[in-house]
Parts: structure tokens; sequence; C-alpha cells
């Protein structure tokens, strides 16, 4: 954790939330946001991330636990008091106003005199280089343009917090890229906290500073980026971000930092250990594919490697993507850059692979 | 694949016009789409439009006046109003009636008149008894003179068309005889007996089959043949004037009809009643003899067509502008009562669990399958003077026993009762809109700082604004045309036009007034329909 509770923005405090009483949706969240932060709530859905933004919003309450803002606890804070601006999924313009007067409803319940308000309006909208539609109406309006305006509309009013939930679902690829892009920016200029949630790792990766990953209603790694995305935690952060494999095997030999794993079929790797403690554990070794090494120069003398049979390539423009069959796993990918001297391989090739020890990591079973 | 010639329509691969072949290619399905619409098409023809154009037909349709007395109302043409008509106006009166009394019209068309004015009635009924007797003292005086004008045989050569006679079937040939026409010549000398000859012929021929040749002529035809010997005998031309007819017969008539005894047809008229001295009578017919008359719009709205022009009707027996009025107020209060009763109903409906929903939803529906009449009738236990609410209200202390509350057979009854009616009308669309109103606007204007109230008020009500001008077009419509409800419970003070419509259909058989005032209850809606189109926008209205 980066920034410590004296100077968080947004905490969580053993939050703990349960719909019907019967099965607890978040289970004692601790989480402390840091001012001007972007994080995010990653996980897939039903993971409890949704569930924590609305609490944090004011539309769901924690059955246990306390939320502070700013350090005062928002428990028994209506909604429309706490000045949070929010993003919502399907943008949740209202349709009878135009969006004008959608920029201007925040500002307006808030008893804003109207030349305050086309000033604040006009320039959230140029924010978001959606001057000229001041006068359209959401319904006239292409997916992204609504999302910019449903961005103005959680900004226009200037809040220190910012939630969005899932704003980039509904748009194409090369859009949701080039808004990420955008809202990330706009944050950082604006120097507000956003609680940003998604199901979408690459979204998650390109846009935080600090992502937490939501799993069965706990934060299962709260990391940067990089970090997640290299040393995770455990193997359901190491299979969620990113493409993975997995190897299963006991642990042999223990020498300070790193381990020696046996595989099933018996062969050896090296690897770090991060969720065992003693040998005889079982345990998931995880590998990205493009830390794989097909040359033997690349590697350590001592480094242990194993056998590998190619059983399908595949090219994907700016890479290959190899499967192998590795120590009786059918599914093992490698990816490799498309450089002019990289080899293609052919299916029903024998190679030889190998890995640096720090990259291969020894999880929990 | 063909593209646009230069200057020419785009063609189809064999050369053909691309609309052409398009339009030929779609005509087999618009075909097959007609014929499946076919049946409701004609079913909805038949059993809806045509009664309802009928009806439309029946307000303005006057043809009974200009039908059953023709002459009279050509007669009428030149009368000045101010003065009582002419004589040969009474002479065109008494033919046309003479011949509708044997037809049997004379009655169907005095309950006509008497919705304008009332005592024709009678009045018709009394002439239909008495019109045989007109001209009989020229009759009298004619067989006096010469016993031949008695004898059906001695006119009939005379007076009919020699084709005609020549057509007419042999003794014990079984053929039936062609309608009698009148012999040029004989019209030509004799205009006026003539026409009273002709209406009598084709009269008995038409409605009891008889023959002329059996039958003496109406004592009108020796009337008008008196005029017209005297016509003849005026002119100085003498038994020249009789052009062929200068038989002994008629030379001798014509000598003698200076002297006989007369009697004016007005005053024959005055004997039957005095009421054919009155103005006011003739003034109606007049004013009733186009074909197509204003005359039922102009009661439905409290005014009458009088021989001075359009009037308003007197004090005492203006009705209908009072109905409409009240038609239309209580259906607004009806619609009012139904939103405000019904607008929370749906809310709690649309946000509740679809299980609950679904179960509430059935209650609201549950009315439906009970019979009107029962629920009218329950409304009547609950609320009259000795019923449950006032017994409940004289218990609890409210209201003392001897001031009981007069909840029904007034306007609070049919307000109440319609109210419940009706208000799964606005129920059911204001709900079906409102479940596609997502939640997430409410939220969103709270995170925007919006009261719970604000939040209503400007993002969740106007976005309902649709359901509740469906259920508001449903409820008034059905309203202001309601019938049974009003008539149960309406007593004097809280019936609607449509009861009104309805005593005039099935008790009074004034069906043009009926239809004049369905017709403006019908433009009356139409034109709130178009209101509303302007002022909401019927683009605004879902049902669903």
């Amino acid at each position: 954790m980066t920034s410590d509770q004296t100077e968080a923005f947004v905490a969580f405090d053993r939050v703990q939330k349960s719909y019907d009483g019967e099965v607890l949706v978040v289970k004692d969240l601790n989480l402390h946001i840091g001012r001007g932060e972007f994080l995010t709530m990653l996980g897939p859905s039903g993971s409890g991330k949704t569930t924590c933004l609305m609490m944090l919003a004011g539309f769901e309450t924690a059955t246990h636990g306390e939320i502070t803002l700013d350090g005062k606890p928002i428990n028994n804070i209506p909604p429309h008091k706490r000045g949070i601006g929010m993003v919502f999924q399907n943008y949740a313009l209202f349709p009878h106003m135009t969006v004008g007067e959608n920029l201007s409803f925040p500002l307006e319940v808030r008893g804003m005199g109207k030349s305050d308000r086309e000033g604040k309006i006009k320039r959230a909208l140029d924010m978001v280089q959606m001057g000229d539609f001041i006068n359209r109406r959401p319904a006239q309006l292409s997916g992204g343009q609504q999302q910019r305006i449903a961005l103005a509309r959680a900004l226009v009013f200037e809040p220190e917090l910012v939630l969005m939930d899932e704003p980039l679902g509904a748009l194409d690829k090369q859009l949701r890229e080039t808004l990420q892009f955008e809202i990330t920016n706009l944050a950082h200029e604006l120097g507000i906290t956003t609680v940003y949630v998604t199901h979408d790792q690459t979204e998650a990766l390109t846009m935080s500073d600090r992502v937490a990953v939501f799993d069965d209603g706990r934060i299962q790694q709260l990391a940067a980026p990089d970090t997640l995305y290299e040393e995770p935690q455990n193997s359901f952060v190491a299979q969620f971000i990113g493409e993975n494999n997995t190897l299963q095997g006991t642990v042999s030999k223990m020498a300070g930092d790193m381990c020696e794993v046996t595989l099933e079929d018996g062969s050896v790797i090296d690897a770090v250990p991060v969720n065992v403690s003693a040998v005889g554990e079982k345990t998931q070794v995880s590998i990205r594919p493009e830390r794989v090494e097909m040359d033997r120069s690349r590697l350590a003398d001592d480094a242990h490697t194993l056998k590998a049979e190619v059983k399908e390539f595949v090219y994907m423009g700016d890479i290959y993507r190899t499967r192998l069959s590795v120590a009786g796993t059918e599914d093992f990918i490698i990816k490799t850059r498309n450089a002019p001297d990289q080899r293609r391989l052919k299916p029903g090739e024998s190679i030889e692979i190998g890995w640096r020890p720090q990259d291969c990591r020894a999880l929990d079973a | 694949m063909s593209d646009a010639t230069q200057d020419g329509p785009v063609l189809a691969a064999d050369g053909r016009p691309l609309k052409r072949s398009l339009a030929r290619a779609l005509r087999a399905q618009k075909l097959r789409a007609l014929m499946l619409i076919a049946p409701l098409l004609i079913f909805i023809l038949v059993t809806f439009i045509a009664p309802i154009v009928d009806m439309l037909f029946r307000s303005v349709e006057n043809q009974i006046v200009s039908e059953t007395l023709p002459r009279t109302v050509v007669a009428l043409d030149e009368w000045d109003p101010s003065d009582l008509p002419e004589d040969d106006v009474y002479a065109a009166l008494a033919l046309d009636f003479y011949a509708a009394t044997e037809r049997r019209q004379h009655t169907r068309l005095g309950s006509r008149l008497n919705y304008e004015t009332t005592g024709m009635s009678s009045l018709f009924r009394k002439t239909g008894r008495g019109v045989d007797d007109i001209g009989e003292i020229y009759t009298d005086q004619f067989v006096d003179l010469n016993e031949q004008w008695e004898d059906p045989l001695f006119w009939l050569p005379l007076v009919s068309d020699t084709g005609w006679l020549a057509s007419r079937p042999a003794e014990g040939e079984d053929r039936p005889l062609s309608l009698f026409r009148i012999d040029a010549e004989f019209g030509a000398s004799f205009p006026r007996a003539a026409e009273a000859y002709e209406v009598f012929a084709r009269t008995i021929q038409e409605t009891d089959g008889d023959d002329p040749a059996e039958e003496e002529p109406w004592h009108l035809v020796y009337a008008a043949l008196y005029h017209d010997l005297m016509a003849i005998h005026d002119s100085g031309e003498g038994a020249e004037g009789l052009g062929r007819f200068d038989g002994p017969v008629f030379v001798a008539a014509l000598e003698a009809v200076p002297g006989f005894e007369t009697q004016s047809y007005r005053d024959a008229f005055e004997d039957i009643d005095e009421d054919w001295l009155d103005l006011e009578v003739w003034g109606t017919i007049e004013a009733f003899s186009d074909p197509f008359t204003a005359g039922y719009f102009l009661s439905s709205v409290d005014l009458q067509l009088t021989p001075q022009g359009i009037e308003a009707q007197p004090e005492d027996q203006r009705l209908y502008l009072l109905l409409f009025w009240r038609t239309l107020f209580m259906s607004g209060v009806i619609t009012i009562s139904c939103i405000l009763l019904g607008y929370p109903i749906a809310y709690l409906l649309s946000n509740l669990p679809t299980r609950t929903s679904n179960l509430l939803l059935i209650l609201v529906l549950l009315p439906f399958w009970t019979s009107l009449l029962v629920r009218t009738s329950a409304w009547k236990v609950l609320l009259q003077q000795q019923g449950v609410i006032n017994d409940i209200l004289v218990w609890i202390g409210l209201v003392a026993d001897d001031s009981r509350l007069a909840l029904i057979n007034n306007q609070t009854g049919t307000i109440i009762a319609m109210t419940h009616i009706l208000l799964p009308f606005m129920i059911l669309p204001m709900f079906s809109v409102m479940k596609t109103i997502p939640p997430s606007y409410v939220r969103a204007a709270k995170s925007l700082g919006a009261t719970n109230f604000t939040a209503f008020r400007r993002v969740y009500f106007p976005q309902s604004i649709p359901g509740i001008g469906a259920g508001c077009i449903l409820v008034f419509i059905l309203a202001i045309g309601y019938y049974i409800t009003p008539e149960l419970v309406g007593g004097r003070t809280g019936t609607f036009i449509s009861n009104r419509i309805a005593f005039h259909i099935s008790s009074s058989l004034n069906w043009g007034l009926a239809a004049a005032l369905g017709s403006i209850l019908l433009a009356v809606v139409l034109v709130l329909y178009w209101l509303y189109d302007r002022i909401v926008g019927i683009d605004n209205v879902k049902l669903g």
C-alpha cells in the first residue's frame, strides 16, 4: 500500500455487505485511496466491485464497517450530499434534456446563478471537446459522444472524487482506447481522485495508478499495474491478469529466495517461491508466455530446461503465438516477437524451452 | 445490376424500368397481405364504419318532408312567411296530404315535425282523418249536373294516355296493370285536374293495387276540375278553351261552374283544424322542407330553426349544452382522480421485484374480471344513504345520523364509481412506461446533488409523462362516452350526454337528434385529440 491511513482520501475500513443476510457479497474490505489517485477495481462479474462503488456513492449501505471520505464517515450521508461525481455504465444522460441542460442540472440543484453556470458548462464541454453539441439531445449523439457528455456532467460541479462504473463497456475497441487515454489525462490534469470499475484488465492496466483485483468479495491484490502483472500474489491474479501458463508440481527444494519444483512428469524447474514455504507442498507455477526462451544460449548455463513439442503455430501480425505440449500440458503458450530473424516453428517440431528463474513464480495450488 | 442511363430511369436486367419490375415483384406480396387482412377489414367496414357513417348521415338527413309533401314544398318556395300562404299552397297540401294519408305516411311526418314544434303530430293525425272530405262540395255539384261524372269509366278514356289504355290487360287476362299515365292533351287543357287525377290513379294503384277503371275519383279531382273550368271561363275563350274535350258534358259543366257553390282549400283546412291558419305551422314545414337540415345539430346545442332564422331555445328547454359541459367537466375530474390515485400505484408496481409486482398487477386487473354491472351495483350498496360508508361515518361520529351524506344518484356517485372502473386504464399504460425508466437516471440525479424530491420532479416525472398522456387519453375518451355507470348511479345531476343519446335512440326514437349529439361528441373528442397532439405531442404517448 503506497499511502498510509492518515493521508487516505477515501477509506474502506472492515466493510462488509450482504443483500440477503445469508451471503456476504463484500467480505472484510480494507482499502485506502490517496488524494488524486486513479484506482481501478478490477474483477469478474459478481466479485463485489460494483457493490463497493455503490456503497461509496451512497446507493447501498454497508452492512458492517465504515467508509470515510476526507476523514469524515459517510455511512449516514445521503448520496446527494456526498458531492461525488459519477459516470454510469449506460451513461444515464437525461433523455428529456439537452446536453446543456444535463450539465446545468448539478449546478442548478446547487443553486448556482445562470452566468456562473454557463461559464462552467462551456468549460466542461470544451474539456471533453464537445463544445458544439450543447443544444443536442442525448439521443442524437453517438455512444462515444454520450460518454464524453456523461463525463463532463460528472465533472462540471468540480467534485474531488469521481466514480466510474464500467463507463466504456458499450463502446467499440478503438473508441475505448481513445477515451481511456482521455479520461486518464483529464483525471490527472484536474487532480481529482478517481475510482474506476471495470472487468477489462487491459483497461485497468493502462489507466490506473493502482489496481485492486477483486474476487469472491475480497481484494486479491492491490498494486500498481506493472507489479500486478509481473508479480502476481496468487494464482487467481496471475490467471486473471494477462495470459499465463501454469504447470502443476511439488516443491522439491527450498534454497533461500529460490526453489525447485518437480513437475508431474518428473522434470525439474526453477521458480521464485511466493505462496510456498516448505518442501513437499503442492504448487502451481506461473510463467508469462512472452518470458519463455527457446534459445539455450540466452539462458544461464545451469538453468533447467524442458522438452516441448510444437502443436500449433498462429501468426498474429506483431507476434507469433505458438502452442506447445510441455510436461503433460497441452496448452502451454509462448509468444515471440515478429522480428526479421525470428524463426517460425512448425507443428510436430521438437524444441527445448527454459526461462529465467525470477520469471517463474510458484503460487498456491 | 444495372446503372442509371444518362437520361432515363434505372433499368432492370431485362430492360424494363426498375421501378416497374420492383412493383411487379412486390405486387404478389401486397396482394397476399391484403387478403390476410381482408376478413377483418370487411368486418370493420360492415359493422363499424358503415353504421357510423349512416348515423352521421342521419344527423342531417331530412328527406321526409320533401318526399311526403313534394308539391307543397315547391308551392311554398314563393311564400312570404309574414302572411298565410295562398290558396294554391293549400291546394297542393290537400293533394299531398291525401296521397300521404292513403300511403299512411302522414303520422310519420307528424312525429318528425313534432320534434321541432309541439302539436304537429296531433294536427297531422287529425288532418289525416278529415282530408278526404275536402272538395266533396264540388263532386256533388258535378254529379247533380250529370251523373256520368260519377262513373270511373267515363273518366278513364278521357284522361288516360292512349298508349297506357292500349296496354291495359283484356278481360280475364292475368297480367299486372302498368302505372297510370295521363293524357298530354288533357293535361294541357286541365292542368290541375290532370295532376290530381294522376296522383289519385297512381296512389290507389300503388297502395291497394286498385284499378282506376273501378274507383270513383277523389273529391280533390272534382275540385281541381272546377278550378280549371273556372280558369277557362275567366279567360273568356268559351268552348274553344276546352280543346279536344268539347263534348256536351264538358260544355254544360263549363257553363254551369260560375254558378257553383264554392269553398276555398284554406277554409276546408280551417274546418279540419284551426291550426292550419297558424303561421308557426307553416314556418315549421317551410323551415324543414330542405332534404338536408341543420335542425338536429341546432337542437343539440340548444338552438332552434324558426321561420325567422336561428334562435336560442326557450330557457326552460335548454339542456344539451349543460349536458355537454357536464360530460366534459366530469370526465376531466375523473381523469384527474385517476392520475392522482393511479400514479403512486404504477410507481410502486414498477419499482417492486417482478414477482411481487406481477401479483399486485393481478389485483389491478381483477376488476376487469367482474361484470361492470356488479361493480357499479356494489357502489350503490356502499354509497347509498343507508349504505356502508354512511353507516361507518355515522358510527365514527363524523356525520350526524340525520344528515347522512348524499354520495349516490348525483355527480359524486358518478365520479367515484367511474374513477374506480376506469382506474386500470390509467395504471396500465403508466406502469408500462415507468417500467422502462432505468433506475440509473434517478441515481445519476442524486449523485449530481439532487434531493429525492428534485430527482423525482426533474428526472423521473418528465420521463413518465408519456404514460400519463396515454392513460389520460384512454380514460378521458372512455369516460366521455360512458353510459351504464352514470345511468345507474348518476341520478338526475350525474348523467352524461350519452344517457341522453340512449334516450333518443331507444325511447323518444328521435334518431336524427341522437345522431347529431353523437356526431358532436365525436367531433369534440377529435378536437381534444388534436389539441392534445399539438400540446403534448402524440409521439409522446406510449402504451407499452
